[in-house]
């Protein structure tokens, strides 16, 4: 099945699950059939006990430079309803490894949106970032509007929702929509240098931790912290829980399997 | 392909001779867009390791063609959207960049050679920061570059007083690298050009971005631009090439790449 696609490429090395978006001639414009094979590739990786990382990124010249418009120039409501085709994205907010994503050049529209649905963004300098869609008479319709304004405020956000504006990466690292601007040509090198730190961690820390970040996002304090609690609870029936305090005792590097 | 300048690439040195001689050479809207245009070529071409920006005539370049504006226009705009782009496209190029600055350089024509890596200067060249004269300040990034080649101090007399200076005071001042006579101008221009262009052109352009990128950044920050920058030079071919010719005690030939 990993091997079927037509729209991404995919690998795995290094207990890293890497996707790339392959459209390069079109700057990765995000199609339908893009995204179910993005999703599909994300819940593969989320299951193999090889990977303990994911990697997202962009062929060419850049990460991606929008939806295919085609695909929605002549939709009406009723089409765009029954076709549901953000479902599928909001699936990638169910994975449960680290997701990273590695931009440069565009992250335009949906391609923004896509970005944003990873748990972390590096950018190679000069990557711009903007929702050119409200130029064509829509708006974000994967979470843009969402996702950037839980990140930057509704002040900063608005300012380049509305104006369709491209955002460079100074003002997205500024505002925290990214971790941090890389030189391009070792955008991949140090991204991946940095996904392989987080592999050598403990996966189920890493996943409860991801779950309790996320829900910082969304519930009250009160919640969340109750939330946190039952995570933290959780990870004390984990091999590794013993294992690094064993080894934090023991003065010894710890040995994680994950489980 | 371009009206307003002439451009050419000869062994790895892209030139690009500002062509409205009757003009002195001053920018109108097209000559902007067709500096911009130029330099992008030479940054994309991978056979240009070095980019000469020289005036056709008697002089560099003059500044903004007056006849295009009047007290209607609004500068401001005409800076974002000639001007600026401009700059920005010459400041993003990471290829060595010569102004060789035939005649006189005034107003926005000595901003663009103040935004070049070398200013090399006939000894018939002259600067002048014409603004002032018009109760205008300097601009296309001038007041930016100047500061930072020469000092504040020296910066803010120049852009106030607004005096021309010879080619020898420029040179006094650390504004421009050499001053060459005007009947072998040329001929010094392009063998520094094609010096520049046989040298290790990756980690040139990794200088200019470490240098750039110093001035707005703390310590911390710049040495991992640094540690970044040393890097991607680590894995370039010129790297390997000058440790083997080091070891077999021969001349390196770089690549730039």
């Amino acid at each position: 099945m990993m091997n079927d696609f037509s729209f991404i490429a995919v690998s795995v090395e290094n207990q890293i699950g890497w996707i790339e978006l392959n459209r390069p001639k079109v700057l990765n414009a995000i199609n339908r059939p893009m995204v179910s094979e993005i999703v599909s590739a994300m819940e593969a990786f989320d299951r193999d006990d090889e990977v303990r990382v994911i990697v997202l990124s962009g062929r060419g010249r850049a990460f991606a430079a929008g939806a295919d418009i085609n695909e929605m120039a002549d939709a009406g409501t009723v089409d765009m309803e029954l076709i549901n085709q953000f479902a599928e994205w909001d699936k990638i907010s169910l994975i449960k490894k680290p997701v990273i994503g590695a931009v440069h050049g565009f992250a335009l529209g949906g391609g923004f949106e896509l970005a944003l649905s990873c748990d972390m963004l590096f950018a190679a300098e000069g990557t711009e970032f903007g929702f050119p869609e409200v130029n064509i008479g829509v708006m974000p319709g994967a979470g843009g509007t969402q996702r950037l304004t839980k990140l930057m405020g509704k002040t900063k956000a608005l300012e380049w929702l509305w104006t369709g504006e491209r955002m460079p990466a100074k003002e997205a690292l500024h505002y925290g929509v990214i971790n941090r601007i890389i030189a391009p040509e070792l955008l991949m090198e140090e991204t991946m240098k940095f996904a392989r730190k987080l592999a050598a961690k403990p996966p189920l820390s890493l996943r409860l931790i991801k779950e309790a970040a996320n829900k910082a996002v969304d519930y009250p304090l009160h919640e969340g912290m109750q939330f946190e609690r039952k995570n933290f609870y959780l990870l004390f029936s984990s091999e590794d829980q013993k294992e690094g305090m064993k080894a934090f005792i023991e003065k010894r590097n710890p040995k994680f399997k994950g489980k | 392909m371009y009206e307003t300048v002439k451009y050419e690439v000869r062994d790895h040195v892209a030139w690009m001779t500002l062509n409205r001689p009757e003009k002195l050479n001053a920018f109108t809207t097209q000559l902007n867009k067709e500096v911009r245009d130029a330099i992008k070529s030479a940054q994309k071409d991978e056979d240009v390791r070095c980019l000469v920006i020289t005036g056709e005539g008697r002089s560099f370049c003059s500044g903004q063609d007056l006849s295009e504006v009047d007290e209607e226009t609004d500068l401001g705009e005409v800076l974002r959207k000639n001007y600026g782009p401009m700059m920005k496209q010459l400041e993003s190029c990471e290829k060595p960049v010569i102004a060789a600055i035939n005649g006189v350089a005034a107003g926005a024509g000595l901003s663009l050679a103040l935004g070049c890596d070398f200013r090399l200067a006939s000894d018939k060249a002259s600067f002048v920061q014409a603004f002032i004269h018009v109760g205008l300040i300097p601009d296309s990034g001038n007041l930016y570059y100047l500061p930072r080649l020469i000092g504040h101090a020296k910066a803010l007399e120049l852009a106030v007083l607004g005096e021309k200076i010879s080619a020898e005071e420029a040179k006094d001042l650390g504004l421009v690298t050499r001053v060459i006579a005007a009947d072998h101008f040329m001929e010094e221009v392009e063998g520094f050009a094609r010096r520049l262009a046989s040298m290790p052109t990756r980690a040139i352009g990794l200088i200019k971005r470490c240098l750039r990128d110093s001035w707005h950044m703390d310590f911390n920050e710049y040495l991992e631009k640094e540690a970044q920058g040393q890097q991607i030079a680590g894995q370039s071919h010129d790297y390997q090439e000058g440790v083997q010719a080091f070891l077999e005690k021969r001349k390196p030939e770089f690549k730039g790449k």
